[in-house]
């Protein structure tokens, strides 16, 4: 039972940002799973590239419709509240097509874990604008360069009243691995935000590898805010803070 | 007596729907059997809102609008119905907002409910207690009725408002005290409530939706009671999507909904019939197409839920006819859902929802969960084994040494993604086997019902609630009545036995385009004639007699 690999052949990109995502996951599970139990842990995955590590790992999955894998995932806990459940989302699962159940799940304080693989692209689509491409995205969809704002999934998060709220960076799995426990970990809803390279449609790993920084503690008071703000998913200046950033 | 017409009306607030029900109770008290066919729009206050009671010695399922009584307790309730009174019908109205009525009998309801301490919602009570003395019903039996209903903080000024206007009235048309059976008084959504409830249900999900928010209202009540989880999520799609995770989780659960509602469920129905999840959704039609008229009746979802869902797939579709069979069906569809690991609909409307059915006791005795077909303790568990029957056993996550995969896309035995050729179709295959048993379990349920004079060979074939009436009339004309209750997969078998003879099928619905008239030429039924009513309203026992003209008679 070590071991959580399936008999499925990965089908990423060679240098797809989901490979630090699916190993931090499966270290974040060895970590965790002693006071767990393999058994009890659920995979629920929406639809895109990130969706195959329900193919990947060898533990219980849902492989859900696109946008509603949240929604699942608080089915199953209610049914179940001894499952420890797993989502991992798509920026356009969590933020563009399932953002009512994103936003519901947070406000309802459902115990469930929420992994965001926001590489900010419709990438198994083959390249779209989601909600947080940045100002000037040009995508098939958008071919003179998006118009639209980007969404910061951390306020959104913070407004609606997540109970724990972090971002991290698939080019950093150790400290991805850190929050994805402390995520599994914590009793109520928990949500990641985790910034995904897209090699073939959107390959931000040199901005990201000169942009972000690991908080070196959780922010306080008017802090957090500041923090959540100090990037904003655009393009421009600044750094870009890891971390957790609220932890309830 | 054979039987007898009541309507109460009144404005949204003045508690005519629960003066009804009220008055349903009493008259069941007294031995008669009760249908309650409820009207009421869609707002909180003002308007016009009815409840017409049928009360005979042998189960009523629909209404009749010719009075026997009627009670206002507002002067539309007199413009509006005043005509459906019988020639010796009695007309009894509340002085306190109509004056100087012609041949009516006046009431100072008000007076009564401040004389005896109340408040001015008792006006209803008054009028039920001078109701009960009018139709010569003891004393004893509405006292029992209004303790059953209301609280202990309440009880004691309804029963001085309600003494006061028995003793102050005259029996005008009096019915005698019949044998009293075991039966209760259910609406539709509570009838459905507790035959999930018996059948093992575990968990409900909606958003509320008219007609069949009841459903919620009432689970919600008794959650703790019945040991369920409860919970309104944060729309239609959360609902379905949530349901499916319960499900997987080995929660057995349900949804209600409307068919806008529905709509929105589609994706997941098509998820659960691909991952073989069991889903029961209960679809309550309302007179549609989009918001349509909201507090209304209609049948116009057949074709909808027939074909709902994209891609190759069968779903069991049961459409119950009245209170009890609501209740029988929603036990049954729920096992069916379990042993099948299929999505299933549980088709009513509005009529059938939010009217009052009287329902033998003894029925939820009979129904019963049945175990689903689950995996053994050995490991390798593979959650889609290609089995002879096509069905794989169940096994949950929490289980030790097992790994539970559901997948919505194309998967193997084991539940991982597939792609090649051979295995899609391998699969499509194992669920075209199961397809098939869907169909066998199909013929041996009572899947039709037959009534009226069965040997006639004119048949008149309806679905649904439209059963209330036309059975009424079928009796009364000597017509064959052939209700299909299951409508996928279609029980061509007994539908087939049912129709041996007929040489002249009338189809009667509540929709406009005659849905299942549409359906039945592919099962090889030719429909004659179509009698169709698509005004928000049920059929009424005498307007589908007249519709039939010289047919039977």
């Amino acid at each position: 039972m070590k071991n959580l690999e399936t008999s499925a052949i990965k089908t990423w990109c060679p240098g797809c940002g989901n490979f630090g995502i699916i190993n931090a996951l499966k270290q974040a599970i060895l970590e965790t799973e002693e006071k767990i139990g393999r058994e009890n842990f659920v995979l629920v995955t929406g639809i895109g590239c990130h969706g195959k590590v329900a193919d990947y790992l060898n533990i219980n999955s849902f492989y859900a419709l696109h946008g509603r894998g949240v929604a699942v995932a608080t089915g199953i806990k209610i049914a179940n509240p001894k499952l420890k459940v797993i989502v991992c989302v798509g920026d356009g699962d969590a933020y563009d097509e399932g953002a009512e159940h994103l936003v519901h799940a947070a406000k309802r304080d459902t115990p469930i874990t929420v992994l965001v693989h926001n590489n900010r692209v419709f990438a198994l689509t083959t390249g779209q604008t989601t909600a947080t491409s940045p100002v000037g995205f040009k995508g098939k969809s958008t071919p003179e360069g998006s118009e639209e704002r980007p969404i910061n999934p951390l306020k959104l998060m913070w407004a609606t009243g997540a109970g724990f709220i972090g971002r991290g960076y698939a080019g950093k799995p150790d400290h991805l691995a850190f929050l994805i426990r402390k995520a599994i970990l914590h009793s109520g809803f928990a949500v990641v935000d985790i910034l995904q390279p897209c090699v073939a449609f959107f390959n931000t790993y040199e901005f990201y590898n000169q942009k972000t920084y690991i908080l070196p503690r959780i922010p306080k008071d008017k802090e957090i805010l500041e923090k959540i703000e100090e990037w904003n998913y655009e393009d421009g200046e600044g750094k870009i803070p890891l971390g957790i950033f609220w932890k309830r | 007596m054979g039987k007898i017409s009541i309507l109460i009306g009144g404005e949204a607030g003045q508690g005519s729907r629960k003066a009804g029900l009220l008055l349903g109770k009493i008259l069941l008290n007294w031995g008669w059997q009760v249908f309650i066919y409820d009207d009421y729009q869609s707002l909180i206050r003002g308007g016009h809102n009815f409840s017409l009671i049928k009360a005979s010695p042998k189960n009523p399922l629909a209404a009749d609008l010719s009075l026997d009584l009627l009670l206002a307790l507002d002067k539309k309730t007199v413009e509006l119905h005043r005509e459906k009174l019988k020639e010796k019908g009695v007309l009894v109205y509340n002085t306190s907002k109509i004056s100087d009525v012609r041949q009516g009998l006046g009431l100072p309801l008000e007076r009564w409910v401040r004389e005896a301490g109340g408040i001015l919602l008792m006006e209803n009570v008054a009028l039920i207690g001078a109701a009960a003395k009018i139709l010569g019903i003891s004393w004893e039996t509405v006292e029992k009725v209004i303790k059953e209903e209301f609280g202990k903080e309440i009880e004691e000024k309804n029963l001085k408002v309600a003494n006061l206007a028995f003793s102050s009235c005259k029996t005008l048309l009096k019915i005698p005290k019949l044998n009293l059976h075991r039966q209760i008084l259910l609406n539709g959504n509570e009838a459905i409530s507790l035959g999930l409830i018996k059948a093992g249900l575990e968990t409900y999900f909606a958003y509320p939706m008219t007609p069949t928010s009841g459903i919620l209202h009432f689970l919600a009540e008794k959650q703790k009671e019945a040991s369920l989880k409860v919970f309104q999520l944060e729309s239609e799609i959360g609902v379905v999507n949530a349901a499916l995770g319960a499900s997987f989780a080995g929660s057995r659960v349900a949804v209600g909904t409307s068919g806008g509602g529905f709509a929105l469920m589609t994706e997941g129905l098509s998820f659960a019939a691909q991952a073989e999840i069991p889903l029961l959704i209960v679809e309550g039609q309302r007179t549609a197409p989009a918001t349509g008229v909201p507090t209304y009746t209609a049948q116009s979802d057949l074709f909808f839920t027939l074909h709902a869902g994209h891609g190759d797939f069968l779903r069991f579709l049961i459409a119950p006819g009245d209170g009890q069979e609501a209740a029988f069906w929603a036990g049954e569809a729920l096992n069916l859902a379990w042993e099948y690991q299929t999505p299933v609909i549980l088709l009513v409307d509005k009529q059938i929802c939010e009217s009052t059915f009287t329902v033998e006791g003894g029925i939820f005795s009979r129904i019963k969960p049945r175990k689903p077909l689950l995996a053994s303790t050995s490991s390798d568990y593979l959650r889609y084994k290609n089995t002879p029957s096509g069905i794989s056993p169940l096994a949950f996550p929490g289980e030790k040494g097992k790994v539970v995969k559901v997948n919505g896309y194309e998967h193997d035995e084991k539940g991982l993604t597939v792609e090649e050729a051979e295995l899609v179709q391998k699969m499509q295959e194992k669920r075209l086997k199961k397809f098939q048993k869907m169909r066998e379990a199909v013929e041996k349920l009572p899947a039709v019902n037959i009534g009226g004079k069965k040997n006639s060979q004119i048949a008149l074939i309806v679905w649904g609630s439209v059963k209330g009436t036309a059975l009424e009339v079928a009796e009364r004309r000597g017509l064959r009545l052939v209700q299909p209750v299951i409508l996928q997969p279609f029980p061509e078998k007994q539908m087939k036995k049912a129709l041996e003879g007929v040489k002249k099928v009338i189809v009667t619905e509540n929709n406009a385009l005659g849905q299942l008239g549409e359906i039945l030429p592919r099962y090889g039924i030719k429909v004659d004639s179509k009698i169709l009513k698509y005004d928000g309203r049920p059929f009424w026992t005498k307007e589908l007699d007249e519709k039939l003209g010289n047919i039977g008679n």
